[in-house]
């Protein structure tokens, strides 16, 4: 017997073996009241009322100002229009980073995947060198390739020993987001790999024999079988990457800060500095939750995305 | 290429197809080749960066080892004076030492005469590197700031939110598996519901609930908010549901109180599946920013993460101290890594989880 059952036996004889599940969930239902749902709610309690203060009594309700305020353009296509441009521009390069990161991420992690899957020497050490990045913290990605990318580093050094032209990186406003897209997709690519590799993994060995012995080209073998057994889960790493990649916050704000001006903040980055930065002039938490709001929509629709999907190929497999 | 090197490609490209080697072969190679020089050499740059000496680390362009001019000191001077080999016009040549570059010529100095400066055109001198290991890089960011403190809180930080998660978590679990309960299906889709809201769309509210419990500024600010993790409930329940029934009913035939059960009987037996949880939660934690970053903004309270961040922002030009703690940033979870590196791969395979 040790302390705990002193406590929970005298409540067990109490409430009766039926009823002790409900002691057990408590506390994490409690830590997901306090910490989920009830910030769930007052989000939009927040996105519906003004006023500069944290406290529920002294703000002003109901109003759609936030809304308004975020939604003020004359046209959404040019974020210049926009009351909040700052946030609009985050849409677009959110979009934009989304599209070329989870896009050029997947095709590389199906690339890396294929190659691991093969009969090659070392494969458990390959693995573990793609996969190595993932476990990094955003602040080490960002400051390891902060430095790499300065206009004295490393990457500039090879480029001029090849004969090109220095680069600024991460300062100059056109080349900005395509580093942040290059440093995202080397920070994740070994997670999506390996959830590809299970993938390539589970598709029955016996389907390559028979083509192999009628002679099939390895193309054709790719293009025919492997690529058409791997589209369930291609659709769930997809979407997985686009929820996470939506997200992306840190690794930009470390290695960029968002800039130079606002060229790579995206959404977070927004709320963050609305909601929170203490350089900023106020900090409007009603604006900060209006935008997560939007944000939590997109979520919303993704995941759904994510847990229909997942269900088919779970019906499909009956696995994972 | 010598025999024996085409002799490790003929072994190492060992071809499926009869006698005929693929293009995909050579592109497999290649592209490995390239992939570990991109993936892995980033951070081994930064490990041998990370012991040279600042001049070193400014250097352009940058050299491979922790190499670093020498330097020494003259009479007269300050400051230690870098010394070079320079070619003299008769062709001997001569260690001098550096007293300033204008333009292209050099303000030169003999070390063993330090009386008489000569100029030298720069083109005429050469560099005198020495291996050296800069190990004040990692000694001085310890003791001159905060970093020891840092590491302090971090470390509290991931062990007592490991603790709890796991602790809530296998309670949630073990109910969830074990029991048949009114409003059972309620609780799973509650759970379920939670892995739809990230903290990135409900950061002002949470924040706004710490505010209220006075956790601002405070490490437990940064431990509770994801101490329960609908991730962790459902990695347990699945490991639990496969536990033999016949084990609980005995326990109970016994007169074991359901804690006891829980605490002597399941929890036990499901190790496997705590491990797992445990390696992720210690990565979450250890590696977390955006919470921390919000919730903390006294440099008394900063984790290493925040702490390197806020370090970098502030002296910029200190790169060595950067490369250094970002070196002791990164090395527990590389560590755990190497040990671990199967047990956390096919956790991720077979959870999907991050």
């Amino acid at each position: 017997m040790h302390a705990i059952d002193l406590i929970m036996w005298p409540i067990q004889k109490i409430i009766g073996v039926r009823n002790m599940p409900y002691i057990f969930l408590l506390p994490n239902l409690i830590f997901f009241g306090l910490f989920v749902i009830i910030p769930l709610g007052a989000n939009f309690f927040f996105s519906l009322s003004s006023g500069d203060e944290l406290l529920f009594a002294e703000r002003e309700l109901p109003t759609t100002k936030q809304y308004d305020q975020l939604f003020d353009c004359e046209s959404y296509l040019n974020p210049n229009t926009c009351t909040e441009d700052f946030f609009w521009r985050g849409v677009y390069n959110t979009i934009f980073f989304v599209v070329f990161q989870v896009g050029l991420m997947i095709f590389f992690s199906v690339l890396t995947a294929v190659i691991l899957n093969k009969k090659i020497i070392g494969r458990g050490f390959f693995r573990s060198v793609f996969f190595f990045p993932v476990l990094l913290s955003p602040v080490v990605v960002g400051l390891i390739w902060q430095w790499i990318l300065l206009k004295n580093g490393a990457f500039n050094a090879i480029i001029e020993s090849y004969g090109g032209d220095k680069v600024s990186f991460l300062t100059d406003p056109s080349w900005a987001m395509a580093s942040v897209i290059f440093v995202s997709i080397w920070a994740h690519m070994g997670f999506y790999t390996l959830i590809v590799l299970a993938g390539l993994q589970a598709i029955p060995p016996n389907l390559y024999e028979a083509a192999e012995m009628d002679g099939t080209s390895r193309e054709r073998i790719f293009f025919r079988i492997t690529l058409p057994l791997l589209m369930p889960n291609l659709l769930v790493v997809f979407i997985l990457a686009s929820i996470k990649g939506v997200q992306t916050f840190d690794e930009i704000y470390v290695l960029t800060g968002g800039g130079p001006g606002t060229s790579t903040s995206l959404i977070v980055q927004y709320i963050f500095t609305t909601g929170f930065a203490s350089s900023g002039s106020v900090q409007n938490f009603g604006l900060a939750a209006a935008a997560s709001m939007v944000l939590g929509v997109v979520l919303l629709f993704l995941t759904l995305m994510q847990l229909y999907f997942s269900r088919n190929k779970e019906s499909k497999h009956q696995e994972i | 290429m010598s025999e024996t090197t085409s002799r490790i490609i003929k072994i190492a490209t060992k071809k499926r197809y009869k006698n005929k080697y693929h293009w995909t072969d050579y592109f497999s190679y290649f592209y490995l080749f390239l992939g570990v020089l991109l993936m892995f050499g980033p951070v081994v740059w930064l490990g041998l960066s990370s012991l040279k000496t600042l001049a070193g680390i400014q250097e352009y362009p940058p050299t491979i080892l922790p190499l670093s001019q020498i330097q020494v000191d003259v009479e007269g001077y300050d400051k230690p004076l870098p010394i070079f080999n320079v070619t003299q016009e008769d062709g001997s040549v001569k260690q001098l030492a550096q007293i300033k570059r204008i333009g292209i010529n050099a303000k030169m100095v003999d070390p063993l005469n330090p009386g008489e400066t000569v100029k030298v055109p720069i083109d005429k001198r050469e560099k005198i590197r020495e291996f050296k290991i800069q190990w004040q890089n990692y000694v001085d960011p310890l003791r001159k700031y905060d970093f020891l403190l840092y590491f302090k809180n971090s470390t509290f930080i991931t062990v007592v939110a490991t603790i709890i998660t796991l602790i809530i978590n296998s309670m949630a679990a073990y109910a969830l598996s074990i029991y048949e309960f009114r409003g059972k299906n309620f609780a799973l889709v509650f759970v379920i519901g939670t892995l739809l809201i990230p903290l990135t769309i409900i950061l002002v509210p949470v924040f706004y609930v710490v505010a209220n419990f006075g956790m601002i500024n405070s490490l437990w600010g940064v431990i509770l908010p994801g101490a329960a993790t609908p991730t962790g409930v459902f990695l347990l329940r699945q490991y639990m549901l496969t536990l033999p029934r016949e084990l609980i009913e005995a326990a109970r035939m016994d007169h074991a109180s359901e804690w006891a059960i829980y605490w002597r009987v399941v929890l036990p037996l499901s190790i496997p599946a705590i491990a797992v949880l445990a390696i992720f939660s210690i990565m979450w934690r250890w590696n977390d920013f955006l919470w921390p970053l919000i919730v903390l903004s006294k440099s008394e309270v900063y984790t290493l993460q925040i702490g390197l961040n806020a370090f970098h922002g502030e002296l910029t030009s200190q790169w060595n101290y950067v490369l250094s703690m970002t070196m002791v940033t990164l090395l527990p979870i590389a560590i755990i890594f190497a040990y671990l590196q199967k047990f956390i791969t096919t956790g991720i395979a077979s959870t999907g989880m991050k």
